[in-house]
């Protein structure tokens, strides 16, 4: 049987994707909760009907529908309000897909292999792993021959326990002259008949870095497929505040913590980054000599474009969903209240006008018709939403210190920083919660110490990234929503308000 | 023979002539002693050149004594009769002169002025000095926990500063806003305006121009101190004031 392949250079396959992305976008509400339909599964990769399809893929669809339902489920039970700590997910007894991931087999001999294999093996691994759409089968189970070509797989050593995996990812991986190829495929090991679920073909000059974006774009086409047709997030960047070079700057990392390099270079303090739903501005905020304002970025041109000073502290920008917005907080009136102009600063007006300070505006990335902000207005600040136009304003939170909502991808949730019970006698610690906006249910998600905040959604709405001292100083974390598959991604310095690329 | 006696002859006028010479003078030494002259008062005089210096520089003294045998200045001792020497009095200084002989005593006596520590020092060293006055004077407002207005007991700093301001109407001046390193750094930065902005009003209203106060806030980006306690977080929860050159 021959693999069915797509020769992509890197530049297409990354135009396949994002076209992708625009169609998942607007069908992210209908993903959750009504979930993969087998069409969705039907990807062009896979030439099944509908039929086998199902036959093949349709169970895994099925648990995860059933997971997802029940950390929804778990999210809106009245009951939990009580509870302390909760784990949704697979921790509640119920399976997630057995993917095994068989090292890839090395398809030449040049010296450059190894240490561009190896890079390969970890990055996918990992992607992998902190997906939160599959369990790995650990590799002590696998059978000592390495596939390296479909014709290599042996099905029932894979199959049968103890691997008793439902998929194999395998292939091969190598330089050959001056050209670094790699060939995957996804199987079923389960369904003989039609094992293959993906094949593809990558090739780019041999580097470190390209080593790593064909493993996360592979990893990402199995996500895609595993995971109910949500595209991976594996390309996905982390945008984040470092004092690494002596000054507060911005930076900016892959998703896993690789490859951190710093994008600002102003030598003030700078804060608050937030990249532009198309990835093309950055804007953030930082000390000038008129004080705080609003800096834009250009990551094509990398360079700060034009943005009009406007007076007073400026604060925390936040994009509309359409990119053609910006919400933030100024004092150019005098107190600090959520403002909304265009994005290149003009037609400014004011939402909210009360006597407490209010800051951290973040809009509904779904509909773009809300957006959720802090006030101090009744003392301790709290989180608010109102619509875009200002209007209804809804306190989300009964009590204590609550400030930096981050809206879900799915327009559902929010997680915001939160020290429940504060007090004298009860400090309490500053956590993270997932809210659902429309019943005010919340759930714990962080509980190891440390001042948690800042978080961020990924695009794919599984993953938060967040700031938390429990290391002993301010480092960038990232785990799954539900509050498992913690992970440190940055060590050197302090590293703050990290924000998770649009895709 | 008479030749010979003519020499002892000789001989002995010669030597009698000594011996009476001897006894007369022995004889006649009673000369009435004149009478001791009666002793001369001594006279002196003192001078310093130049009468007025500055706090640290000198001056010579002079004096001139005569018919004394003791001659003292105070302070600076026993001293020859006539002579000169330098001083460096750190204040104005009398310096008094007694010549003392058997014909009695004279005093005299030269004052040498010092100016004092040239007084605030010219214009020309205005400005730090305003700086120094600025920093020396007036107080920083501190806050409650997450508060932005100005406590009871802060109103008297207000005033201090109020006063201070007024009578150096030429000083501009940033107030800026802190904040505790608890919460977040967004909520701190907008917190730390209404901080200053706070600050800024208050003296506004008692009649401080607006366009003297530049506000900003730090929220919890500089802070005073680092612990983690009460102590150290009231420290780092202020209204700042900042000297604007």
């Amino acid at each position: 049987m021959h693999p069915t392949m797509y020769m992509n250079g890197r530049d297409e396959n990354k135009t396949l994707r994002r076209n992708k992305y625009r169609v998942t976008i607007l069908s992210y509400g209908d993903c959750i909760c009504d979930f993969v339909s087998p069409a969705r599964m039907n990807d062009s990769a896979r030439p099944a009907t509908p039929q086998e399809a199902r036959r093949a893929g349709g169970a895994r669809p099925r648990i995860l529908l059933v997971l997802l339902s029940s950390l929804i489920f778990c999210l809106m039970a009245p009951a939990l309000r009580a509870q302390d700590w909760v784990k949704t997910g697979t921790s509640l007894g119920v399976e997630r897909v057995r993917l095994a991931v068989s090292d890839f087999k090395p398809s030449s001999t040049d010296p450059q292999n190894d240490a561009l294999l190896k890079t390969f093996n970890d990055t996918l691994w990992n992607d992998l792993d902190v997906s939160g759409v599959v369990e790995l089968v650990s590799k002590s189970f696998y059978p000592l021959q390495v596939p390296g070509q479909p014709v290599d797989v042996t099905f029932p050593a894979w199959s049968a326990p103890p691997p008793n995996a439902a998929m194999l990812a395998f292939g091969n991986f190598g330089v050959a002259g001056g050209k670094l190829t790699m060939q995957g495929w996804l199987y079923d090991v389960k369904n003989t008949a039609s094992p293959q679920v993906l094949g593809k073909q990558y090739t780019d000059t041999p580097s470190d870095q390209a080593a790593r974006v064909i493993a996360h774009k592979f990893a990402d086409e199995i996500i895609f497929r595993l995971g109910g047709g949500i595209p991976g997030i594996a390309e996905s960047t982390i945008y984040f505040v470092s004092d690494r070079s002596g000054h507060k700057e911005i930076w900016v990392m892959d998703y896993d913590g690789s490859n951190q390099r710093q994008v600002t270079r102003l030598g003030s303090i700078s804060l608050s980054p937030r990249v532009s739903p198309d990835g093309s501005r950055l804007a953030f905020s930082s000390l000038t000599k008129t004080g705080w304002e609003i800096m834009m970025y250009s990551l094509d041109l990398n360079r700060l474009v034009a943005f009009p000073h406007l007076g007073g502290t400026n604060l925390s920008p936040s994009w509309s969903p359409d990119g053609l917005k910006l919400a933030f907080s100024s004092s150019r009136g005098g107190s600090p209240e959520i403002y909304i102009a265009d994005a290149n600063g003009g037609n400014l007006h004011s939402m909210t006008a009360n006597k407490g300070p209010d800051v951290s505006p973040i809009w509904n990335r779904k509909t773009g018709a809300q957006i959720a902000y802090v006030s101090g207005v009744t003392g301790l600040p709290q989180v608010y939403t109102m619509e875009s136009d200002g209007t209804n304003q809804q306190r989300m939170t009964d009590q204590g210190y609550a400030v930096s909502p981050s809206w879900a991808p799915n327009g559902q949730f929010l997680v915001l920083a939160w020290v429940r019970k504060y007090g004298p006698g009860d400090p309490g610690a500053l956590d993270l919660y997932l809210m659902d906006i429309a019943s005010k249910q919340w759930v714990q998600l962080t509980h190891d110490g440390g001042r948690n905040d800042s978080p961020s959604w990924s695009p794919d709405g599984r993953h938060i990234v967040f700031q938390s001292s429990r290391s002993g100083k301010e480092e960038i974390w990232m785990m799954l929503a539900d509050g498992t598959k913690l992970q440190q991604l940055t060590f050197t310095g302090r590293n703050t308000q990290p924000n998770w690329s649009w895709k | 023979m008479k030749h010979a006696s003519k020499q002892w002859f000789a001989l002995v006028v010669i030597l009698g002539g000594i011996l009476s010479l001897a006894a007369c003078s022995k004889k006649a030494a009673p000369p009435p002693p004149p009478p001791p002259p009666a002793p001369a008062a001594p006279t002196a005089s003192l001078s310093a050149n130049p009468g007025s210096i500055q706090s640290g520089q000198s001056s010579t003294l002079s004096w001139q004594t005569s018919n004394a045998t003791d001659v003292t200045i105070d302070g600076i001792g026993a001293v020859q009769a006539n002579g000169s020497q330098q001083v460096t009095p750190t204040d104005s200084t009398t310096y008094h002169l007694t010549a003392k002989g058997s014909g009695g005593s004279q005093e005299a006596t030269a004052r040498v002025t010092v100016a004092q520590a040239p007084p605030p020092p010219p214009p020309v060293a205005a400005g730090p000095t305003d700086e120094d006055l600025f920093s020396q004077n007036v107080k920083d407002v501190y806050f409650d926990y997450d508060k932005a207005d100005v406590r009871g007991d802060q109103q008297g700093s207000i005033l201090g500063d109020v006063q201070f301001l007024n009578q150096h109407a030429a000083i501009n001046f940033t107030v800026e806003g802190h904040c505790d390193e608890r919460g977040s750094t967004e909520y701190n930065l907008a917190l730390g305006d209404k901080r200053a902005t706070a600050v800024k009003n208050a003296l506004v209203s008692a009649g401080i121009g607006a366009s003297r106060v530049k506000t900003i806030s730090y929220g919890k980006e500089k802070p005073f101190c680092s612990e983690s306690n009460e102590a150290c977080w009231q420290q780092n929860r202020r209204g700042h004031f900042v000297y604007q050159r």
